[in-house]
């Protein structure tokens, strides 16, 4: 059997809130030192512990998602491994080159021109002359931006710039690479383009510890996860088991959306609340099955101006983060514009398909391909047993993610078909 | 089990490191190639920004030989060692100018690099290294115009001229030293950069720049204090060294030299000390 290629042993982190907040000046730390010999108390250093006893073995060629929520660790353990900063306990082994992909466009300066940040930022990543050369034509071929080369690219649209960053990232050929949330950025086409070169670089073979958000992308690529909370290990081992378990720790805690801050998008506007109710009767923690069910957005409008034409995206999740279903008001063609002041959206579903269970939900709000606000596990809900069909009870078969509605008879009859 | 071989095999520990660590210039090497390119990236960067680009580069060191010249050597009349006055100002200024930078740039450039700071790993003595290094060739441009001032002058390097490279390690030593100190120190301490324009300024008056140490020694001595003294600036050793190796004039000022010598390696050595033992705190500070 052979060695792994990370292993991690009782690895913690502490931060001294000190650190994190203030840098010191030489002026407070002369004037401390001198009042010490007078000072009667000594005041104790607020700590955190960022990470704690942190245990794990990855196997060579085998991708592990680390997930868990903003403030777990995810991003102080990619730190720690990405010899960025030092463990305060514990030990590290790493087996094989390692590259980090902590950000994309690290080093690139904005009057470089795009040929010059590339062998740049590839030799900030760890990349060798004589590799970037070999790998130049291919990396510009990824970005598409052949024509715009030789400019600078503080000219360049966002999506070229990050076009351009992720693409020389990619090409990085670690045998260990550590991703942290570079897929989190960019438009779709952007982020479809990203996670097939990811998928590719799983399938190569390469060992690779992934932290993320995107648990369907997760899902995807991993094979095994680990899950953090509060610095430790909460549970690691088969990924859609660990997303499981995620997500029935998402379920139980209900804040309002208002405070939550992983969110991504340039923020103009923030959704506060969500609320999904029935749209007759009243259920106060979920709906049925075959309840004409409303989805209610909150929004604040923090630009000052009304927006027009926004795509907003409710994305429905099952228990184990398997997409479902989607409401997005361009699929139907209905064009929504966003009130300066804030306001609320609001979709209905008739007879909801969706069978009884635990749902969870992702939305995102786009403008013209910008990316508004976009949150992730933001919402969860129940689905009661219901009537669906119609028929004045509930049905007894559950199986699989909706019912569809059916008509049955004796014989081929095509006419038949109800159209809804 | 029989063991097998393989590059991977080699295991890369990450630990909690004891109090002293050590400086690992080794590693530097193996980042040689992305010294190369932060240099390359910050000559780029500035040539492209200021608005005279290259010149800038022989402008300064120009200009303030100029001014110099009409107040320190016409107005006041301070001795320049039997050379030319604005000879003497501008060779002493193109090496000065390279330490002036070199401080000037290397202290800042631990903060400045933030963002590779808590992103990437790599030896971060690089960063002020390349501060440093990216001086030299600005210093390089210059130098050209001390060939012609010194063929407008007829004045000629003798035998001493092989020193010069000698001088010019020195030099390098010397503001790498002092790089290290303060670009470390900038990072605990962020007033550090406050105090860096005003030491600059002190320590040109300091060094034997505007006026020979010829000068100054003698009445050093009638005090009871040994020429070397002033050597213990290292940026004595490198002006008056430099003027001695390419204008060929005088004797060679070894005990300036030796002494300047001394103080450079010792503020290197314990720079880079430092700089390694606050180093593993940057990425949480920075």
């Amino acid at each position: 059997m052979s060695a792994p290629a990370i292993r991690v042993s009782g690895l913690s982190k502490r931060f001294r809130i000190g650190d994190r907040m203030r840098y010191k000046s030489l002026r407070e730390s002369i004037q401390n030192a001198v009042k010490a010999p007078f000072r009667r108390d000594r005041r104790t250093e607020e700590t955190i512990w960022a990470l704690r006893d942190v245990s794990y073995e990855v196997a060579p060629g085998e991708v592990v998602g680390v997930i868990g929520r903003n403030g777990a660790g995810k991003s102080t353990l990619l730190k720690v491994l990405s010899r960025i900063t030092e463990p305060t306990e514990g030990r590290v082994e790493l087996r094989g080159r390692v590259g980090s992909l902590l950000e994309v466009g690290t080093g690139f300066h904005l009057e470089l021109t795009g040929r010059e940040n590339i062998f740049l930022n590839g030799a900030i990543l760890g990349m060798r002359r004589v590799e970037i050369d070999r790998k130049f034509d291919e990396i510009v071929a990824f970005a598409e931006i052949e024509r715009f080369l030789d400019t600078p690219v503080k000219h360049y649209s966002t999506g070229m710039y990050l076009r351009l960053a992720f693409a020389v990232a990619a090409h990085l050929e670690p045998e260990i690479l550590l991703v942290d949330e570079v897929l989190a950025v960019g438009d779709a086409a952007f982020q479809k383009k990203c996670l097939g070169k990811m998928g590719d670089v799983a399938k190569g073979g390469r060992t690779v510890l992934f932290v993320s958000h995107n648990l369907s992308a997760v899902q995807a690529l991993c094979q095994r996860a680990v899950l953090l909370r509060q610095g430790r290990v909460q549970a690691s081992g088969d990924v859609h088991q660990v997303v499981a378990i995620y997500n029935s720790d998402l379920s139980s805690t209900q804040g309002s959306l208002a405070e939550r801050k992983d969110r991504q998008g340039d923020q103009r506007l923030r959704v506060v609340q969500l609320h999904i109710y029935p749209a007759h009767g009243r259920r106060a923690d979920g709906v049925c099955t075959g309840d004409d069910t409303v989805f209610e957005m909150h929004y604040e409008n923090l630009s000052g101006r009304p927006i027009r034409n926004v795509e907003v995206t409710i994305g429905i999740y099952d228990f184990l983060g398997r997409a479902m279903t989607f409401l997005e008001n361009a699929a139907v063609g209905v064009r929504i514009d966003a009130d300066a002041a804030g306001g609320t959206f609001r979709c209905v579903t008739p007879n909801l398909g969706l069978i009884p269970g635990e749902y969870v939900i992702n939305f995102h709000l786009i403008e013209h391909s910008e990316v508004i606000d976009w949150v992730q596990q933001a919402v969860a809900f129940k689905v009661y047993d219901g009537d669906f069909f119609g028929t004045g009870r509930q049905t007894y078969t559950k199986l699989g993610g909706v019912f569809m509605p059916q008509c049955w008879a004796r014989g081929a009859l095509v006419e038949d078909v109800p159209k809804s | 089990m029989t063991e097998v071989h393989s590059p991977r095999d080699e295991v890369l520990v990450i630990e909690p490191a004891g109090k002293l660590a050590n400086p690992r210039i080794q590693e530097v090497w193996a980042y040689r190639e992305l010294l190369y390119f932060l240099v390359w990236r910050d000559i780029k960067v500035r040539y492209k920004q200021t608005a005279l680009g290259a010149a800038w580069a022989i402008l300064q060191p120009l200009a303030t030989a100029a001014v110099f010249t009409i107040f320190f050597g016409r107005l006041a009349g301070i001795p320049s060692d039997g050379v030319p006055y604005p000879l003497f100002a501008y060779s002493g200024l193109l090496v000065w100018t390279f330490f002036a930078q070199g401080l000037t740039q290397s202290s800042a450039s631990v903060v400045g690099s933030a963002n590779l700071i808590t992103k990437v790993y790599f030896p971060r003595l690089v960063i002020p290294f390349a501060a440093v290094l990216s001086g030299l060739v600005d210093m390089a441009v210059a130098t050209p115009l001390l060939v012609v001032m010194m063929a407008h002058y007829g004045v000629w390097p003798g035998a001493a001229i092989v020193a010069a490279p000698l001088v010019l390690a020195l030099a390098l030593l010397a503001v790498t030293g002092v790089g290290l100190w303060l670009s470390a120190l900038n990072v605990e301490y962020r007033d550090v950069r406050f105090v860096v324009p005003f030491l600059v300024q002190l320590w040109l008056f300091v060094t034997p720049v505007i006026y020979p140490a010829s000068v100054v020694a003698p009445r050093l001595e009638r005090l009871g204090v040994p020429g070397w003294v002033l050597g213990l600036n290292p940026m004595a050793g490198v002006v008056e060294g430099f003027r001695w190796a390419t204008l060929g004039r005088g004797t060679a000022p070894v005990s300036l030299i030796s002494a300047s010598a001394v103080v450079a390696v010792t503020l290197c050595v314990t720079g880079a000390l430092y700089f390694r033992s606050v180093e593993r705190s940057f990425a949480d500070v920075v």
